[in-house]
C-alpha cells in the first residue's frame, strides 16, 4: 500500500492516454464476458441428457417440418410409451431487441417427456382450459416482469389466416428447469390453437420428442420409426437426445469458435496497445526511475513498480469489463441466447486473462526500467 | 586527526561514447572528513559530476578503492549499492529531479519507502525534514505548485529524510537567481553545521564555494591540490 499514490500517479501521468487505454480494455473485456458467458451458457447443454428420449425430425433438414400426423403411426411402435410434436415461432415483445422463441406442442404431454422441468399442478391444468395461454420460463417473467394473468402479444414472422402477424396470448403459468437452468428460455403454447390459427404449414411440426421404456433398445426403436416413413414425402431420422443436442452443437460449435477467434484477436491487438502505453509512460519518466534508485530503490523494486502498474491498468480495467458484462448478460436471456447471469468461471477467466495481459505488456517496458543506468538517466542519455 | 569519512585512492573512471574512449578520473587520491563541507569546483568536463556520482555511489569506478563510512562501496552488489544509497546518502540536484505528479511530502517520503518504518513514523520524518526546509505549510502541494527555490527546498528535505551521513549536492545553486541561490546556501550549511552532515558540493559559482570549508579544484580529471577555505 506504501507504493499505491507512486504507482496510482504514474498511471494518470497522460490522463486522456490512460482513459482510452482503459476503455480500449474495458471495451474488450465487455466483448469476452459477454461472448464467453454465451459460449458457457451453450455448453451446458445436453450435459443431462435424458437416455429415454429421442427425437424424431426431418431427414432432409432440422428446418424442414414434418407432418404431425406421424404422431399416430410413432406411438404405435413398441417400446414407444409417449410422445409429442413440437413446433413453434420466434417473435419479439414490443422491441426487436426482446427476441423470444415459443414452443408449440402438447403441453400436458411436453411436461410429461420433460419431469425434471418443474411447473405447479395448477397451472399445468389452466393451460389445458386456456386455448390460447402460454407457459412461459420463469427467467423470463422476472426479465420482463410479467406475472400470470398477462397478456402477452408477440410480433412474428408467422401470418394468422385473418392476415396478422401478431400472435396475442394470456399468461397462465410459469416453468423452471432446475437441473439446467439455461434451459428454461422458452415459451411453451398449445399446439392445437397455433396450428389452428396459423395460415402456412398447417400440420406440421419442427420435430417430435419420443420416450421410450428401455433405453438400451433405442437404436431399435430409431430404426423402428425411420423405416415406417422410408420413401416418404417426408423421410426423418430419429435420434437419442444426446446425439441430437450434439448435433446442434455442432451448428454452434461454429458459432463458438467464431466467438473464441474474435476474443483472441481483441486481446492479442490490447497486449500491442497496452504495452506500447506502459513503453510510452516508462520512457517519458526515464529520469525519474533514476531518481528512485537513487534514493534507494533496487532494480527489483523498480521493476515490480512498473509491473503493478500494468497489472492495476489492465484488472482494473478488465473488471469493469466485466462489471458492464455482468450488467447486460441478463438481457441475452431475453434474447434466448444466454443465461440469466455470467457464469462466475467467465469472470475468473477473464480476470486471468487480464492478469497476463498486464505481466505481457508490462514485462518489456519493467525490463527496461530495470536495466536503467542512472547517471545515464540523469543526463538524459 | 580524525579517520576520513570519505576515502578515494587511485580512482580511475572511462567512458565509452560512441567509438571512443575517454577517461574522466586520472588516479584520484581524496580524503573527506567527517563534518566537512567540501566544494569541488573545475571547469565542465573536469569530472566533478563524475566523482560525486562515484561517492554518492550511483556510478562505479574502473580501478581504485572508494571507502564511505568503512564501507569499500565499489564491492558491494548492486542492491546493496541500493540498500547503501538509502542509508547513508542524500542527493540535491541541479533542477530539483521531483516526482512531478506527487505532493512536497509525498516528494520528501520517498527515501523512506524502502525502509521499516511505519506510516506514522515515516509522516513524522517527513514533517521534521520540511520543517527543517521551511516548507512545513506547502507539504501538500505539487512541484509545479512551487518556486524552483522551494523546489530545491523540497529536494533538501527528501535528501535529508533518511538522516544520512553524506549530502551529495550537484550544482545545487545552478538553476536559482542570487537571492534563492544564497538562501539554499544557508540552508545547507545550517544542515552542514547544526545536523553535522558532511556535503560535497559541486559548483561552477566561487560564491557558492565560498560557503564551503575546503575547496578543491580538478582540472582534466585531475585534483593537483586543495586548500582550505579562509
Amino acid at each position: 500500500m506504501r507504493f499505491f499514490p507512486l504507482v496510482w500517479s504514474n498511471l494518470w501521468r497522460k490522463k486522456a492516454r490512460t482513459i482510452f487505454t482503459l476503455l480500449s480494455i474495458v471495451i474488450a473485456f465487455l466483448l469476452f464476458g459477454l461472448l464467453q458467458g454465451i459460449n458457457t451458457w451453450m455448453s451446458t447443454f445436453g450435459t443431462a441428457s435424458n437416455a429415454n428420449r429421442l427425437y424424431v425430425a426431418s431427414r432432409v433438414s432440422e428446418l424442414q417440418p414434418i407432418p404431425s400426423a406421424y404422431l399416430g403411426q410413432i406411438l404405435a411402435v413398441p417400446g414407444i410409451r409417449q410422445s409429442t410434436y413440437i413446433a413453434g415461432f420466434t417473435g419479439f415483445y414490443q422491441e426487436k431487441r426482446n427476441t423470444l422463441v415459443a414452443f408449440a406442442t402438447d403441453v400436458k404431454t411436453f411436461f410429461d417427456l420433460y419431469p425434471e422441468w418443474r411447473i405447479a399442478p395448477e397451472q399445468l391444468a389452466a393451460m389445458s382450459h386456456t386455448r390460447a395461454g402460454a407457459i412461459v420460463a420463469a427467467p423470463l417473467m422476472r426479465a420482463f416482469g410479467w406475472k400470470i394473468g398477462d397478456r402477452l402479444p408477440l410480433r412474428t414472422s408467422v401470418m394468422k389466416r385473418d392476415g396478422s402477424a401478431d400472435w396475442d396470448f394470456e399468461i397462465v403459468g410459469s416453468y423452471d428447469v432446475p437441473t439446467t437452468p439455461a434451459e428454461a428460455n422458452r415459451i411453451l403454447v398449445n399446439y392445437a390453437y397455433f396450428d389452428e390459427a396459423r395460415l402456412l404449414e398447417r400440420g406440421t411440426a419442427w420435430a417430435f420428442v419420443v420416450a421410450v421404456d428401455d433405453p438400451t433398445r433405442s437404436a431399435q426403436i430409431c430404426a423402428a420409426v425411420d423405416a415406417l416413413f422410408v420413401n416418404s414425402a417426408s423421410e426423418t431420422v430419429t435420434q437419442d437426445e444426446k446425439a441430437y443436442v450434439q448435433g446442434q452443437l455442432r451448428q454452434l460449435g461454429d458459432v463458438s469458435l467464431m466467438a473464441n477467434a474474435i476474443v483472441a484477436a481483441v486481446l492479442f491487438t490490447l497486449l500491442f496497445l497496452t504495452g506500447n502505453t506502459m513503453m510510452q509512460s516508462v520512457r517519458e519518466r526515464t529520469p525519474e526511475l533514476a531518481i528512485l534508485k537513487t534514493v534507494g530503490f533496487s532494480d527489483r523494486s523498480v521493476t515490480i513498480l512498473v509491473l503493478i502498474e500494468s497489472v492495476l491498468l489492465c484488472v482494473l480495467a478488465a473488471s469493469l469489463g466485466l462489471a458492464a458484462a455482468a450488467a447486460v448478460f441478463p438481457v441475452t436471456a431475453a434474447l434466448g441466447m444466454g443465461g440469466s447471469g455470467l457464469p462466475l468461471k467467465v469472470v475468473a477467466f477473464g480476470l486471468a486473462m487480464a492478469l497476463v495481459l498486464a505481466l505481457a505488456s508490462g514485462l518489456p517496458p519493467a525490463w527496461r526500467a530495470q536495466r536503467l543506468v542512472i547517471v545515464e538517466a540523469l543526463a538524459g542519455r | 586527526m580524525t579517520t576520513a569519512l570519505v576515502s578515494l585512492k587511485g580512482i580511475v573512471k572511462r567512458y565509452v561514447r560512441g567509438k571512443q574512449r575517454v577517461q574522466v578520473l586520472h588516479g584520484i587520491d581524496l580524503e573527506i572528513h567527517a563534518g566537512e563541507f567540501l566544494a569541488l569546483m573545475g571547469p565542465s568536463g573536469s569530472g566533478k559530476t563524475t566523482l560525486l556520482n562515484l561517492i554518492g555511489g550511483i556510478d562505479r569506478a574502473d580501478e581504485g578503492d572508494l571507502l564511505v563510512a568503512g564501507q569499500r562501496i565499489n564491492a558491494l552488489s548492486a542492491r546493496q549499492l541500493a540498500q547503501w544509497r538509502a542509508r547513508n546518502v542524500g542527493f540535491v540536484f541541479q533542477f530539483y529531479n521531483l516526482m512531478p505528479l506527487l505532493t512536497a511530502e509525498q516528494n520528501v517520503e520517498l527515501p523512506l519507502l524502502m525502509t521499516n518504518l511505519t506510516k506514522a513514523q515515516r509522516s513524522a520524518n517527513v514533517k521534521a525534514a520540511l520543517e527543517l526546509v521551511g516548507l512545513a505549510d506547502r507539504a501538500s502541494h505539487k512541484p509545479a505548485e512551487l518556486s524552483g527555490g522551494q523546489q530545491q527546498r523540497v529536494a533538501i528535505a527528501r535528501a535529508l529524510v533518511a538522516d544520512p551521513t553524506l549530502l551529495v549536492c550537484d550544482e545545487p545553486t545552478g538553476d536559482l537567481d542570487r537571492e534563492m541561490a544564497e538562501q539554499i546556501l544557508d540552508l545547507l550549511q545550517i544542515v552542514n553545521r547544526e545536523q553535522r552532515k558532511t556535503i560535497i558540493m559541486v559548483t561552477h559559482d566561487p560564491k557558492a564555494a565560498e560557503r564551503a570549508t575546503r575547496q578543491l579544484h580538478l582540472d582534466k580529471g585531475r585534483l593537483p591540490g586543495s586548500s582550505l577555505a579562509a
